[in-house]
């Protein structure tokens, strides 16, 4: 079978530039560009070369020779990622693609078809022009083709090609077209073949075809696994079969209405059918969705974010994800009775369109012999009171890793996973240890403390209180308590955090003081004369120990 | 192979906690007792369809914490400041249980709602209830076999638990951290003596 290989030179860079072409400094396709790993050039683009930038140069060597060199970084996700487009263009031309590398592709050649009788073009060079159309279609320009009757040989004249041009060498002579080449072309295989084609130069083997005069014995004897296997390559010998991808399959179902739904309830009951469908086509392929993007289009705008399930998602709970996301888009307050569920959308719904994010094996989500994950009948329950006050009011209490009290706890609505959660299992010096507090205050009232004399309590820059906390009065909802001479206390405890955020950051303090440098602020526990213990925080107003205090917690 | 006989340290202990789920399967009496921390003994049994009240969050936690530790699941309405790291070192599984903290208006319906699926709930009211709304809720909790505690007002409570007396120890002058608390808890029951029994919060 013939074999077309669909060479993109310099891939890395042209990858690199199609990314920043999609950030706010787009660099031109022509620009002279590198790609460089531990400060070596990997990949150096035709421009660059043209101003004698060497692949394995340093960057300052190659900057010196060309100083408007746009340097980018190594990736060899972005290059995968970006070569994707390149395989769907040519498989809408000829399915059964088979990716080498990125920047590197081959198909079964597809040759008769795009002949054309009487043009003088072969057939596989008409089929390279089409795909090369197709290319630039897709955005990328240099692309070269080489066909022939195996895999390797049609590389090699992929390689030997003109920008967008084909090289096909005739059915039976590629062992004829590969002694003609010079050894060198084996560095393009890698450090191997580099090592290769450097001793083989120095033993005065020009070409390949010098190279295939050796005998069997002395190429095992002395060049190793890789050198024999070029050897019975240019022999012609080695066929090398081509591994085509099946494309990937098409999970993403959605579903139109015409005419458009206005009411969110309509369209949650409408999306019922596709939700199963959705969840049916990933079972098929014993896959469930763990993360699923929900995306509806209104008349006027478009509405799409992604939902993570604790667990997996069936169709009962991606219709409850479509009914949250539309009410979210309407303009109420966060509470909804009962009875007001059914208002209007402020735009009509014209697409509702579920799209797979996370996909895992369903063996690893399936139910236990004797069930597992939250009972159905809780699960039923919750959805009622999220039909009442909103999907997030109802929450699941989840630790986190901190130091403030706050900072050591997280809410997590119900239906969703915790993403982003600091690890809990790490030491986090600076937290107070000790029986944890049972109020943590999200919104940390006001308090004042004061010493025997009545003056504010507060901390010098060496840490020191000003005074002994005699008396302190909290302005805890829902009414403030009393003065309350203070029985015991301890600290201050100083909070050495945050300072290395930038001012105005979240980390600037609870006081939201606006100045230079984050608050100074300290920790104390105060016990009153009645038995209660409270967790205060101290956060300084200036360079002096003026500050105010605040409850950041309560052992009640 | 040879079959050794279970050992059970207390056997009458295992014969009452049989006989009560042999109650409770033939629907049997209706107050189940909901288990309790070791803290609580002899102090009230928990009850299904009971209103309990308590005067400070970590009692409430603590109340919370049997059922939860037993494999129910519990949960908090009305605690905007709901200390997650001090309900897990009471014993109370996070991943069963269940957080509104601002059911707003509607509280009466969501606690309701919650008692149909929940064993324990814990209600914080952001207002006065009056007598029949609480009798409405009464008999949902007796059909649910769900157990209510109210940190806070309720117009008839079966049992109310009180810190009295409480000892923070670990803190002196600027010195230290709090480490525990002794206190004396009493459960006063409508038409009983109170009851007091000393014990060491957390």
């Amino acid at each position: 079978m013939r074999t077309m290989v669909v060479w993109c030179p310099d891939w890395s860079v042209t990858a690199a530039l199609l990314e920043r072409a999609d950030t706010d400094e787009p660099v031109g396709v022509e620009a002279p560009a590198v790609v460089l790993a531990n400060n070596r050039v990997v990949v150096c683009n035709a421009a660059a070369r043209a101003e004698g930038v060497r692949r394995g140069q340093r960057r300052r060597d190659a900057q010196a020779r060309c100083p408007e060199l746009v340097l980018l970084a190594a990736n060899p996700d972005r290059d995968a990622r970006w070569f994707e487009p390149v395989l769907s263009a040519v498989e809408e031309v000829r399915p059964g693609v088979a990716p080498l590398r990125p920047g590197l592709l081959a198909v079964p050649a597809p040759g008769r078809y795009f002949a054309r009788a009487g043009a003088g073009v072969d057939g596989e060079e008409a089929a390279a022009a089409v795909l090369a159309e197709h290319l630039v279609r897709a955005g990328v320009w240099d692309s070269r083709f080489g066909a022939a009757d195996d895999l390797y040989t049609a590389e090699r004249a992929a390689r030997s090609a003109p920008e967008q041009g084909c090289v096909a060498i005739p059915p039976g002579s590629s062992a004829d077209f590969l002694r003609g080449l010079p050894v060198t072309v084996l560095a393009d295989d890698g450090p191997e073949g580099a090592e290769l084609a450097g001793v083989l130069r120095r033993l005065g083997l020009r070409l390949l075809g010098d190279f295939a005069r050796l005998r069997a014995g002395e190429v095992s004897n002395r060049f190793g696994g890789y050198g024999t296997e070029v050897w019975r390559r240019v022999q012609g010998d080695e066929v090398t079969r081509l591994a085509s991808r099946t494309p990937p399959p098409e999970l993403a179902c959605e579903i139109a209405f015409e005419p458009p739904l206005d009411s969110a309830e309509a369209v949650t009951f409408s999306v019922r059918t596709t939700a199963e469908r959705f969840v049916a086509g990933l079972a098929d392929r014993q896959l469930v969705a763990t993360g699923v993007r929900v995306e509806a289009e209104f008349e006027e705008g478009v509405s799409a974010r992604t939902w993570l399930h604790p667990r997996c998602f069936t169709s009962r709970d991606l219709v409850d994800r479509v009914h949250w996301q539309l009410q979210a888009g309407m303009a109420t307050s966060g509470l909804r009775s009962r009875k007001s569920t059914g208002e209007d959308i402020t735009s009509p719904v014209t697409l509702v369109r579920f799209l797979p994010d996370t996909v895992e094996p369903a063996g690893d989500h399936a139910d236990g012999l004797w069930g597992g994950g939250a009972d159905d009948q809780v699960v039923r329950g919750v959805a009622r009171v999220q039909a009442m006050v909103g999907y997030d009011a109802v929450q699941v209490p989840v630790l986190q890793g901190g130091r403030g009290a706050a900072d050591r706890q997280a809410l997590v609505p119900w239906g969703e996973r915790p993403v982003g959660l600091r690890p809990v299992e790490r030491p986090w010096p600076g937290r107070i240890p000790g029986p944890a507090p049972s109020r943590v205050f999200a919104h940390p009232p006001p308090a004042e403390v004061v010493d025997e004399a009545a003056v504010p309590v507060g901390v010098t820059v060496r840490g020191l209180v000003t005074g002994e906390p005699w008396r302190f009065r909290v302005a805890v909802t829902p009414r403030a308590l009393p003065w309350m001479p203070i029985a015991s206390w301890a600290g201050p405890w100083p909070v050495d955090e945050g300072w290395w955020l930038v001012a105005g950051a979240a980390g600037a303090g609870a006081a939201g003081v606006a100045g230079a440098a984050p608050a100074r602020a300290a920790r104390f526990q105060v016990v009153g004369v009645d038995g209660r213990a409270w967790l205060l925080r101290w956060s300084a107003l200036g360079p002096d120990a003026r500050g105010s205090w605040e409850v950041e917690a309560a052992y009640d | 192979m040879s079959v050794r006989p279970l050992e059970i340290a207390d056997p009458q202990q295992v014969l009452d906690q049989l006989r009560g789920r042999i109650a409770a399967l033939q629907g049997g009496p209706s107050r189940l007792t909901v288990p309790v921390l070791p803290l609580f003994d002899g102090l009230l049994t928990l009850r299904t369809g009971g209103v309990y009240g308590v005067d400070s969050a970590t009692l409430g936690m603590a109340l919370a914490a049997g059922a939860s530790q037993a494999g129910e699941w519990v949960g908090f309405a009305g605690w905007d400041d709901f200390g997650v790291e001090a309900a897990h070192q009471q014993g109370i599984v996070l991943s069963r249980t269940v957080l509104v903290p601002a059911p707003g208006e509607h509280w009466l319906e969501v606690t309701a709602a919650l008692v149909d699926v929940l064993k324990v709930v814990v209600l914080r009211p952001p207002a006065t209830v009056d007598a029949k709304s609480a009798a409405i809720l009464d008999a949902r909790l007796r059909a649910r076999s769900a157990v209510l505690v109210v940190q806070g007002d309720w117009p008839r409570c079966e049992a109310r638990v009180a810190a009295e007396r409480v000892a923070w120890a670990g803190l002196d002058a600027g010195r230290g951290r709090l480490r525990e608390r002794r206190v004396t808890l009493v459960a006063r029951q409508p038409g009983r003596a109170p009851v007091r029994t000393e014990a060491v919060l957390p």
